[in-house]
């Protein structure tokens, strides 16, 4: 269990930069689930199921229009985002003044949907999605090789993060917004328009899971059960971060990738456990999370 | 302190009249379908009752109940299997486990309100399912197979499915009728005076984390005496049992019954289980109607279906 | 209850036609009980319902004086699921054999109530060697594989061409736990040695990490002891960081044609496996998979083949005893050796494992595969006796009984 000694400095090196590559993911799926939950209260449990169709219609798109990659990064999202919307106008827009428990169970139930959906099209085998030309290929790093695409996903994922993190805590914008949250009644007075802003956050959340979905289809399988468990864990990981932290979702994302790494060398039996670990044990130290607000 | 108790009242009228039919029919029951089918709803039923006087007579949404259930069915069967213990005590010691692992759990979770509650019970039950999976007598993914269905009392041999069903009938009907005199004893009622305004019942003297603690136990104990029935029924433990989807589900047969209803969870189990069966020749399509039954669960029927009923009787059912 | 009135209505026009067998007509019921809709429902599922019709029509059973009606159902991968169709098949529906079952853990809980029931339990399916072995009943025939003969058709063949040095990437559940026991063992009895494991969560999406020790173990060859999206996702990123490029190869212990085809030529290009059955091995498989093809959609995997040929061979017995009763009918079974279009010539083993040939297999590279299922190349033939585990004795039922 523990071959620390046997495990050299440059081995370790790559280990941590592959966490760091996984924590890229975490970092923009747990960011989306936040925004949605701090602005919206909504905890959205179809998150993970909208991963998996950001990576399917990047598919589609390639497969049926002849769309590739760079617009897919775009389309994809978009149309994510747009079904999203839907699915907010629709059903949760009349959850708001509920528990939080409903929409959990309401977004719960569309992701079965929607998963047994693709499944029933699709099968479980999932498809294949290659590489973009422009990044295929990589770097020989002297301790590990590094994938041109896994450079390209963290940069990718770090300036979404610092972008969607710039936009709501230091734009006006972004002020509305979360005075939106706090006081709907008050920031409608003055004259803007709550219930289409909430859409839009609810949109924004949506495709950034199907952003993080088009990123991961040349590299994990594009299936439709891709999302069905990563939905728990990057909730664990907004839940360590502080419920509705922008910032701790972000920095827990990308910590988490590097210490679920870590247990990947040392113990890579418990990597999957290892988050619900940290999350008890922050819960139980400091339970608005390590980034949260205290109320 | 008992001075300031509400009274106990007995059972109503209607319930009596309620458990009286439902019994009748359960024993007719296993004459008309398959008791085999049956064994697995009443099992569920009282899964979901348990659960039911968490979330709905406490006020606390667990997200990790799989883990007594699971867990008490996985040491049921290694006690019938490996230790040869009659059904009647593989299911005791099952039960316990399950209420000792509630404790263990509850005693830390309670500490915490709301989805962050929800939060430690799911990390503490994937914790147990992480176990199970690596444990040596769990027997990984395989699970514990070839439970024996043994004798009750070391007497009567349950291998007919007719005997096996009126001992399960015997089991789960008398832990939903515990349940019942829980909610409905002066325990119950703190409860739901806890539920209502917690601040209000503790400065009203209540010791309100001694009451949390303890719904927490009996609701894991009883999740517990289920799961380690349906071991004995099913003759195996598996992962299934433990696994996160298996707390969804229990959410799932609450939610749609009626939940902080009695008979509720019943109806709930019942039809989650009914349509599982049933639906199984549909393929992919079980998960999606589950999943549309969620949604509009949610958006048409957020009392569950007892729950529009009482409403329409005007009486609690 | 429509479909059961069709089934009847077709059964008596076939009387019809050939009166002679009208008397002494035997009902059948197959039950096909797999995945229909999680990780297995590609390579079982439907089309082991549309494999079983095949064999229904094939062995022509009204001809034998049989009626013969299949129905199925969705086990979800689930023991308590499964299990409890199954009862209910055998106790109210009256079914006489259920074919299938992927998912050890639901196979065993079958093969025992099907042994209790006196039905009898056709596995293609699961993968399990617990089935005819630890966990074995007489009435249970284990057609397709299991892990063992996996292990030594690729372990076996890879060490004796120089592959000497193994890492395993096991599935950290007991399924991988015994791929990659049974291979080890394997490995080593050819002179080959394990340089290290790492056991990954079950499922993983991201094995870079894991991959990374493996390349710097330094091992000629990296074991894959996991199944489905987990063995699909790991040889996908050992593509992206260079594993085989720089010279170490892949083995894919339990890998299906579904899997392959999900990958892609490109990318599973140059993998070893092995497999019971690939559709383009000679003329009778070709025939076929193309009839299976017209009604499916796409190509059959072991397991379609399997549920094929094991429902023939049951059917025969069936016909030739007349009767239902699992027993009697697993030891016809057992007693005449066959001659399959699909897996050749074989024996049912006293113990219920099927003994026939595996084959190794390596997928082509993308400019010499013609068509998008065009994947394999065939390598070694392993025989029966070699491929498959010896028989242990608790399990001769030959022997037992008498």
């Amino acid at each position: 269990m523990f071959e620390l000694l046997n495990i050299s400095p440059q081995v370790l090196m790559g280990q941590l930069l592959l966490g760091l590559i996984n924590g890229s993911f975490y970092a923009v799926l747990s960011l989306g689930l936040a925004v949605i939950f701090g602005l919206l209260n909504i905890i959205n449990f179809s998150h993970g199921a909208q991963y998996m169709m950001g990576a399917f219609v990047a598919w589609m798109l390639l497969t049926y229009v002849g769309i590739g990659y760079w617009p897919s990064l775009i389309l994809a999202p978009l149309i994510v985002g747009a079904v999203g919307i839907v699915l907010e106008r629709l059903a949760l827009s009349r959850l708001y003044h509920l528990d939080h428990l409903y929409g959990l169970l309401l977004t719960f139930g569309v992701a079965l949907i929607m998963q047994g959906l693709f499944r029933n099209y699709y099968g479980i085998s999932g498809q294949p999605y290659n590489i973009p030309d422009a990044l295929s290929g990589g770097q020989n790093l002297g301790f590990m090789f590094l994938p041109n695409y896994r450079a390209w996903v963290v940069v990718a994922s770090i300036v979404v993060c610092f972008g969607t993190w710039f936009m709501i805590e230091r734009t006006r914008l972004g002020a509305y917004l979360r005075a939106a949250t706090e006081n709907p009644v008050l920031v409608g007075a003055f004259g803007i328009n709550v219930p289409r802003m909430i859409m839009l956050t609810y949109g924004f959340g949506v495709a950034l899971a199907g952003f993080a979905g088009v990123l991961a289809a040349p590299i994990y399988s594009v299936n439709p059960n891709m999302g069905a468990d990563l939905i728990i864990v990057v909730f664990a990981v907004v839940v360590i971060g502080g419920m509705g932290s922008i910032l701790g979702a972000i920095v827990t994302g990308y910590g988490l990738g590097l210490i679920e790494g870590l247990t990947r060398v040392f113990y890579p039996e418990a990597s999957s456990v290892v988050i619900f670990v940290i999350m008890a044990i922050v819960l139980m130290i400091k339970p608005e999370g390590l980034f949260g607000r205290t109320s | 302190m008992a001075d300031t108790k509400p009274k106990t009242v007995g059972m109503p009228m209607l319930h009596k009249v309620i458990f009286a039919v439902m019994l009748a029919l359960l024993c007719v029951l296993p004459f008309v379908i398959y008791p085999v089918f049956a064994m697995k709803v009443m099992c569920f039923a009282l899964f979901a009752a348990a659960f039911n006087l968490l979330l709905g007579f406490g006020g606390l949404l667990s997200f990790g109940h799989a883990a007594y259930f699971g867990g008490a069915s996985y040491v049921a069967a290694h006690a019938a299997k490996v230790w040869g213990l009659t059904p009647e005590l593989a299911i005791l010691t099952g039960t316990l486990a399950a209420a000792v692992l509630g404790f263990l759990i509850g005693s830390l979770a309670i500490r915490r309100q709301g989805i962050y509650f929800a939060m430690v019970t799911l990390a503490f039950a994937q914790m147990v399912y992480f176990f199970a999976l690596q444990a040596e007598f769990t027997g990984g993914e395989d699970g514990i197979q070839g439970v024996p269905r043994g004798d009750f009392l070391g007497l009567i041999s349950l291998q007919d499915n007719t005997a096996l069903y009126f001992f399960v009938l015997a089991v789960t009907f008398g832990g939903i009728l515990m349940l019942y005199r829980i909610v409905h004893s002066p325990f119950g009622q703190v409860l739901k005076a806890i539920r209502e305004n917690e601040p209000r019942a503790i400065s009203l003297g209540y010791q309100v984390n001694r009451y949390k603690l303890m719904v927490f136990t009996l609701s894991a104990a009883f999740a517990g005496l289920a799961g380690a029935t349906k071991s004995q029924v099913f003759q195996l433990a598996s992962l299934t049992d433990v696994h996160w989807s298996m707390s969804g589900e229990v959410v799932l047969m609450t939610l749609l019954g009626g939940m902080g209803t009695i008979f509720g969870p019943l109806v709930g189990a019942a039809v989650i289980v009914s349509l599982q069966n049933y639906l199984a020749t549909f393929g992919a399509w079980v998960t999606i109607i589950q999943g549309v039954i969620f949604v509009l669960g949610v958006l048409l029927f957020r009392k569950g279906i007892v729950g529009v009923i009482a409403g329409w009787l005007r009486r609690p059912l | 209850m429509i479909r059961k009135l069709a089934m009847g209505a077709t059964a008596l026009t076939m009387l019809g036609t050939i009166p002679a067998m009208a008397q002494d007509t035997i009902d059948v019921k197959l039950g096909v009980l797999n995945d229909r809709s999680g990780v297995y429902a590609d390579l079982s599922g439907e089309g082991s319902v549309v494999a079983t019709r095949m064999a229904v029509e094939d062995f022509d059973a009204a001809a034998h004086g049989l009626n013969v009606e299949i129905i199925s159902a969705d086990h979800q991968n689930k023991p308590d699921i499964g299990s409890n169709i199954a009862r209910q098949w055998y106790d109210v529906d009256g079914v006489n054999a259920i074919i299938d079952v992927p998912t050890s853990s639901v196979a065993l809980a079958v093969a025992a109530i099907t042994a209790e029931m006196g039905g009898v339990m056709l596995n293609s399916g699961a993968g399990s060697t617990e089935l005819t072995r630890g966990q074995c009943q007489p009435t249970t025939v284990d057609w397709t594989y299991d892990t063992a003969a996996l292990a030594n058709g690729t372990g076996g063949a890879m060490t004796t061409e120089g592959g000497k040095k193994w890492f395993f990437l096991t599935a950290d559940y007991a399924f991988g736990h015994s791929l990659e026991e049974n291979t080890a063992a394997v490995v080593e009895a050819n002179g080959g040695e394990v340089v290290g494991t790492v056991r990954h969560p079950f499922p993983a999406t991201d094995f870079s990490s894991f991959l990374l020790q493996a390349q710097g173990s330094g091992a000629d060859v990296i074991g894959l002891a996991n199944a489905g999206g987990d063995t699909v996702n790991a040889i996908k990123q050992a593509s992206e960081f260079g594993i085989t490029q720089a010279g170490q190869s892949l083995a894919a212990l339990l890998m299906f044609v579904t899997d392959v085809h999900a990958l892609g030529a490109e990318t599973a290009q140059g993998l070893n496996l092995t497999e019971a059955f690939y559709w383009d091995q000679n003329d009778k498989t070709r025939e076929w998979s193309a009839r299976f093809e017209e009604t499916f959609g796409s190509k059959p995997t072991m397991v379609h083949a399997g549920a094929y040929s094991a429902t023939m061979h049951y059917l025969r017995a069936v016909a030739e005893t007349k009767t239902t009763e699992g027993p009697k009918v697993v030891a016809a079974m057992k007693a005449a050796e066959f001659d399959d279009p699909l897996f050749g010539k074989g024996y049912v083993r006293a113990d219920g494992r099927v003994i026939h040939d595996m084959y190794l297999f390596e997928v082509k590279a993308p400019g010499d595969s013609k068509g998008e299922w065009d994947l394999y190349n065939q390598k070694a033939t392993i025989s029966g006796e070699d491929a498959f585990l010896p028989m242990i004795d608790e399990c001769d039922f030959t022997k037992n009984a008498g």
